[in-house]
């Protein structure tokens, strides 16, 4: 495997952030050749943050989120770099270490909560399951424990709805169960793979106040997953934009979205609905479809949908651009050929008056 | 075959076979004894002459019994079976050859005593045996056997000869079950307790062959309880049946009354008989060849995916190849145009391939063997001679061509030949015989029918064969007992043509024919009857309305551990099962 | 009451497809009676038959009495006495006069001892390997094991069978005195002895096609999400394939595995064919063959009854195993 591990590659003695990503590359060989779902990837988060990741289907998020769990098969997947979460390194270590910080320190809200949950146990003997792993505890303090964990999350008589099915439950209750899962045990780390998404608007809005209330509880740092904006506005604290398998922007919510630097940044900006516009304006998608991960255009993966992008032969078709901060702020970062003065033209005066 | 010369070398090798080895083994001379393992050496000799006791004998069959009641069964096997535990007035010899063929008195004394021009028959029963429950065998419980086996409702899975021979009561009787008057049927007279008489509606030499079905071995009217007495027979013979588990097994063991020195045909060596019914075939094939098993009760001869085991390997001389007593044949209707023309069937007779027709019906073991005469070779008046010859039996084309320009036809003529079409082999040798006459000009139309129908609608309708121009019809015949008469009366005495079910698939109604018949049925001596049969067979060769095909042969396993095999000429090719023992 | 249904409605059928299918190929009641008589059917001994099992009668007025002997019993003549077949009766067999329903007490043990140990046998087999294939999918041991289950599937019982008797018994001698069937009341070590064959050979044939299910279910289960929601928690992979993974897998094997052993108990035909045993397949082969419709009708009623019963038995697993059946 290309698995690479140094251990002595960084000094233990500098302190590293929370969970610290270097490098990450996950590539998966298949039959039509090697797909690059990640590909490079750098990020940082500390406890009590909140990280939006966003991008379009493919772009490599969940991708990502599930590598940082350890959850893709070692025999189909090939994955490279470095993933420090709290001072210890994941890509190189054994799968059963990993297996044991799953759910314990790191654990992970799913998309479609009944097709995530097991139709054919209970809520609680899941919940009860899930604490029993990395608790040595008996099943009464553990069914004690989830009862306890779904009435924090919001349901109603959980001593009752413990013993419950998932199909018992409604869409909300049961994203609220499956929280209620993935915070059993206290995790320092909370990835959610587009949690609202299966969700209607209302419920939505509960499952982003009780994240936000829990986070302050558990002091957890919370990687959000999602292509919608506006769900990101609402909880994260920085956010990353990804692109075929790589981070083209990223910076604090204020940043991406008061002076957004990409233009594909620009592209998903353009593409939020916004009510107070007429109703022909309001949408400016981005044109073209996803690139291919496994023949990435050369260049600036984004170039053939760029309506910015320099002309053949320019370093837009031929140099990968480099992830670099931007002149105003250095947490701020942005991978673009276009000169700051460009992007800060173009922001100005073509998008920013149009949104 | 020529009876004075198996006779005279079969006192050669009594003498010899008392000393040493052997006689036999080869075909050529028959006779006596032999404890050399060989091929077809029990066609000709008793294999293994023994008189040591105990041991179980296993038989095993693909099969059930229709009944193992005596007075309720018509399968061969169960006949030859049913010694163990029914004795009968008489029986046949155990023996190889033709000397098989003879009848030997059982439970009587002697043979019949036949008076009044053979119309009044008359046995004797030995004094002093004894059925299973002690108690003595009488001439009634003989004649009770008779009435309930040929007149009641109940039993009818068994032949009705005496039904059909025996002077009925006036109103017709109907059997003890309905008609409990003492009386029974009055034709049977029973003056004393040894002395049982049969009085017959027409005279009839070979009444001795009716004796010996097992529907005169004695029943106790006391324990007769109709169809379920197959539960609980009470034995006559040597063995009685401990239990008969319909479907699955019998056990038998031996019957404490039975003595020896009343029966001059039975060994009774084994101590216990064991029968596993409904076994596959090929189970049954391969545990007789590893030991585990004794003998194929039904005596179909070893299943075909055996048979190359069998032949191929040391196991041949474990085997023989017996005949059976049927025979292949195929009819044609004189009364059918151009039929009527001799010289017409002539042609056809000179014309068939017989070693096509015998290789389409399975070969010389599955298919028998090639056929010159009506009656096969292991029935009483069969004598050798083929008067449509050809070389290597193929058929004689220039002869046939000849016949039918006798017959006005040279350039052929079309008929039709009708068969059983659910019946893969007939078919083929239908098929067969259709391209051997075609290629003499004579053309074929094949019409086969569901065998269900074929003689009570089709080939067993004379009219329907007249009426649809149909000259030929495939057929397979077998007797009941090993004679002439018995074999050849139902095909071939034209007074038996019945409008429906009819067996004279030929209509062959000669004179001549009949008269032989009538003169067979008086005539009191065996030899000079047995000339008869030759006669008619030979006329009917002459009238050429019946093509013999192939006398059937199976080729039965004997496992190398059994004593005193041999095959019984008498049941068509089985072994006799009432002297076999173990090593 | 849906099984009494099924039961009205199957002895209908066979009761007509008995009678009335051989009319309408042309054959007349003096056929039928002739197959119950000897080889040489005298039109006297053809009357006599028909007019002791009644075959002359319209077809609902023998349906009619056939279903009253089921609740009142009937009486039955073999001659010389009356024997009352008391209810539930099913009736004599035409072709050997034995009653029907202790024929078929005594033919069941047979049967269920075939069904039930061959079940045993390819439930823990076929399931094992198709977990295996599946977790070990595209290896030699999948392919092996796969090619297998293909020629399990297709290899027919008595072609198997034979194979199997002409190896281990006939050639390797490991019953000297070949297969045959023992009471497990008489011995139960010689029982079992006997029974593996005919046991492997059964189960030969069904594991290839649970091998196949499970891999397959298996398959499909372990991409769904509540898997992944399993390891996400951190359970070691034996709990997510054998706690998780499996019970949603077996769901559908517990439906099959009921039906299946549902039909064998009606007979495993081929097998007792080929092994000789004498149990309700045989049984049921061997009336067919000989025309004998009340054992015929004893069996098909024995087996819909098993069905139904195993069909019922089926759907209340199905509720134990799927809490969404239970209450939805």
């Amino acid at each position: 495997m290309s698995t690479v591990y140094e251990p002595s590659a960084a000094p233990a003695a500098t302190a590293r952030a929370f969970l610290e990503v270097r490098d990450l590359r996950i590539h998966f060989p298949t039959d039509d050749g090697l797909v690059r779902s990640v590909d490079g990837l750098d990020f940082t988060l500390e406890r009590g943050q909140t990280l939006g990741i966003v991008g379009e289907s493919g772009s490599g998020k969940s991708v990502t989120s599930l590598g940082i769990l350890g959850l893709h098969h070692r025999k189909n997947s090939r994955m490279s770099g470095e993933i420090w979460l709290d001072g210890r390194e994941l890509v190189g270590a054994d799968p059963d270490d990993v297996r044991r910080l799953r759910g314990r320190a790191m654990a992970m809200i799913f998309q479609d909560p009944l097709s995530s949950m097991h139709p054919f146990y209970t809520i609680g003997a899941q919940i009860i399951e899930a604490y029993r792993i990395h608790n040595a505890v008996s099943k009464r303090v553990a069914r004690k424990h989830a009862i306890d964990m779904l009435g924090r999350v919001g349901i109603p008589t959980p001593d009752k709805r413990v013993d419950d099915y998932p199909h018992q439950f409604s869409g909300g209750m049961r994203q609220r169960a499956m929280i209620a899962m993935a915070l059993s045990c206290d995790p320092e780390l909370l990835i959610a793979d587009e949690p609202t998404t299966a969700l209607d608007v209302t419920v939505q809005a509960q499952i982003l106040d009780l994240l936000r209330d829990l986070q302050q509880e558990f002091n957890s740092a919370i990687i959000m997953i999602t292509h919608d904006l506006g769900v990101v506005a609402e909880l994260s604290d920085r956010i990353m934009v990804m692109y075929g398998g790589r981070s083209i922007e990223q910076g604090t919510v204020e940043e991406l979205f008061h002076s957004p630097q990409h233009p594909y940044t620009w592209g998903l900006l353009g593409s939020m609905p916004r009510l107070d516009r007429d109703r022909t304006d309001r949408l400016m998608p981005v044109k073209g479809s996803p690139p291919s991960l496994i023949n990435l255009p050369s260049g600036c993966a984004f170039h053939p949908r760029c309506p910015h992008a320099q002309g053949p032969g320019s370093p837009c078709t031929t140099v990968r651009p480099e992830l670099v901060a931007t002149a105003a702020h250095s947490g701020h970062r942005v991978a673009c050929h276009l000169s700051p003065e460009q992007r800060l033209d173009i922001w100005e005066n073509q998008i920013r008056p149009n949104l | 075959m020529n009876k004075i010369k198996i006779g005279a070398s079969l006192a050669a090798c009594a003498v010899l076979a008392a000393g040493l080895t052997a006689c036999g083994g080869d075909s050529e001379s028959s006779g006596g004894t032999t404890s050399t393992a060989a091929y077809n050496a029990a066609n000709t000799s008793v294999l293994n002459p023994s008189d040591k006791q105990g041991g179980e004998l296993r038989f095993a069959m693909s099969s059930d019994w229709d009944s193992p009641d005596p007075g309720d069964t018509y399968y061969a096997f169960s006949w030859n079976f049913s010694r163990y535990y029914a004795r009968t007035l008489v029986t046949f010899k155990n023996a190889p050859g033709a000397e098989g063929q003879q009848l030997v008195p059982d439970l009587a004394e002697d043979l019949g005593k036949a008076s009044n021009n053979n119309k009044t028959w008359t046995y004797k029963l030995r004094e002093g045996v004894k059925f299973s429950d002690g108690s003595e065998i009488t001439a009634q419980d003989v004649k009770y056997a008779v009435e309930r086996s040929n007149f009641t409702d109940e039993l009818q899975g068994g032949p009705k000869y005496f039904a059909q021979y025996l002077v009925d009561n006036a109103g017709g009787y109907k059997g003890p079950y309905k008609d409990k008057a003492p009386a029974g049927l009055k034709s049977i007279k029973t003056p004393d307790k040894y002395t049982i008489v049969f009085n017959l509606n027409t005279p009839f030499a070979e009444f001795d062959y009716l004796a010996y079905m097992p529907q005169t071995a004695p029943v106790p009217r006391a324990k007769d309880n109709g169809l379920n007495y197959k539960k609980n027979i009470v034995s006559s013979g040597p063995y009685q049946i401990d239990s008969y588990d319909v479907g699955k097994s019998m056990k038998l063991s031996r019957n404490p009354h039975w003595d020896a020195a009343t029966d001059p045909v039975r060994k009774a060596l084994p101590d216990t008989i064991s029968v596993a019914l409904n076994q596959e075939q090929d189970d049954i094939d391969n545990k007789l060849m590893s030991g585990a098993l004794d003998m194929d009760l039904a005596a179909g001869g070893v299943g075909p995916a055996a048979q190359p085991k069998v032949l191929g390997g040391t196991q041949k001389a474990n085997s023989d190849a017996a005949s059976g007593s049927a025979l292949t044949y195929m009819t044609i209707d004189g009364r059918v145009a151009p039929f009527d023309n001799i010289a017409c069937r002539r042609a056809v007779q000179y014309a068939i391939d017989k070693v096509s027709v015998q290789t389409s019906l399975g070969g010389p073991i599955s298919g028998g063997d090639i056929a010159s005469t009506v009656l096969p070779p292991t029935v009483v008046g069969h004598e050798e001679f083929n008067k449509y010859p050809s070389a290597g039996n193929a058929g004689d084309l220039a002869k046939a061509k000849e016949q039918l320009t006798e017959c006005g036809k040279p350039n052929g003529f079309a008929t039709k030949l009708t068969y059983r079409a659910d019946r893969p082999k007939e078919v083929a040798a239908a098929e067969s015989i259709q391209q051997s006459l075609g290629k003499a000009g004579i053309k074929v139309d094949l019409k086969g029918y569901p065998s269900g129908d074929y003689f009570t609608k089709y080939a067993g309708s004379p009219a329907f064969l007249k009426d649809n121009g149909v000259g030929m019809a495939m057929m397979k015949w077998a007797a009941d007992w090993p004679s002439g008469f018995g074999f050849l009366q139902q095909i071939l005495d034209g007074r038996t043509i019945k409008p429906t079910g009819n067996t004279n698939l030929s209509s062959t109604d000669l004179p001549k024919i009949n008269k032989l018949f009538d003169r067979s049925t008086k005539e009191g001596d065996a030899d000079a009857r047995s000339k008869i049969y030759a006669q008619i067979d030979n006329l009917s060769m002459e009238n050429a309305d019946v093509v013999p095909l192939t006398y059937s042969v199976q080729l039965l396993y004997r496992p190398a551990n059994l004593t005193n095999v041999v095959v019984s000429e008498f049941l068509g090719g089985q072994y006799d099962y009432v002297n076999l023992g173990l090593k | 009451m849906g099984a009494v249904v099924m039961l009205v409605i199957v002895s209908m059928v066979t009761f007509g497809i008995f009678f009335q299918l051989p009319k309408l190929a042309g054959q007349t009641t003096d056929q039928l009676a002739a197959s119950y008589v000897g080889k040489a059917p005298t039109a006297e001994a053809i009357a006599d038959v028909k007019e002791r099992l009644g075959l002359d009668d319209p077809l609902a007025v023998q349906y009619g009495r056939f279903v009253k002997g089921v609740f009142t019993g009937q009486d039955f003549s073999n001659g010389p006495s009356v024997e009352h077949c008391a209810a539930p009766c099913l009736g004599y067999s035409f072709r050997t006069n034995e009653p029907v329903l202790p024929t078929l007490l005594d033919r069941a043990p047979v049967t269920l001892s075939l069904a039930v140990g061959a079940s045993l046998i390819w439930l823990v087999a076929g399931v094992s390997i198709g977990i295996l294939s599946a977790l070990r999918r595209g290896t030699v041991f999948d392919r092996m094991a796969m090619a297998t289950a293909l020629a399990g599937v297709s290899l027919p019982v008595y072609f198997t069978g034979l194979v199997s008797m002409a190896v281990f018994v006939y050639t390797f001698r490991l019953w000297p005195n070949g297969v045959a069937y023992s009471d497990f009341t008489e011995n139960p070590g010689l029982w079992a002895w006997n029974l593996v064959l005919p046991w492997v050979t059964l189960a030969f044939l069904y594991a290839a096609t649970y091998a196949r299910l499970t891999r397959s279910q298996m398959l499909e289960t372990l991409g769904e999400d509540y898997i992944r929601t399993a390891r996400a928690k951190g359970l070691p992979e034996r709990t997510v394939i054998g706690k998780h993974a499996l019970r949603a897998s077996l769901t559908p094997i517990v439906t099959i595995f009921g039906l299946d052993l549902g039909l064998l108990l009606g007979g495993a035909v081929l097998t007792e064919q080929t092994f000789s045993l004498p149990g309700l397949g045989s049984l049921s082969i061997h009336s067919i063959l000989s025309g004998d419709l009340p054992m015929v009708m004893g069996v098909v009623l024995l087996a819909t009854v098993f069905i139904v019963f195993a069909s019922l038995i089926v759907d209340i697993l199905y509720a134990v195993v799927d809490p969404r059946v239970r209450l939805g």
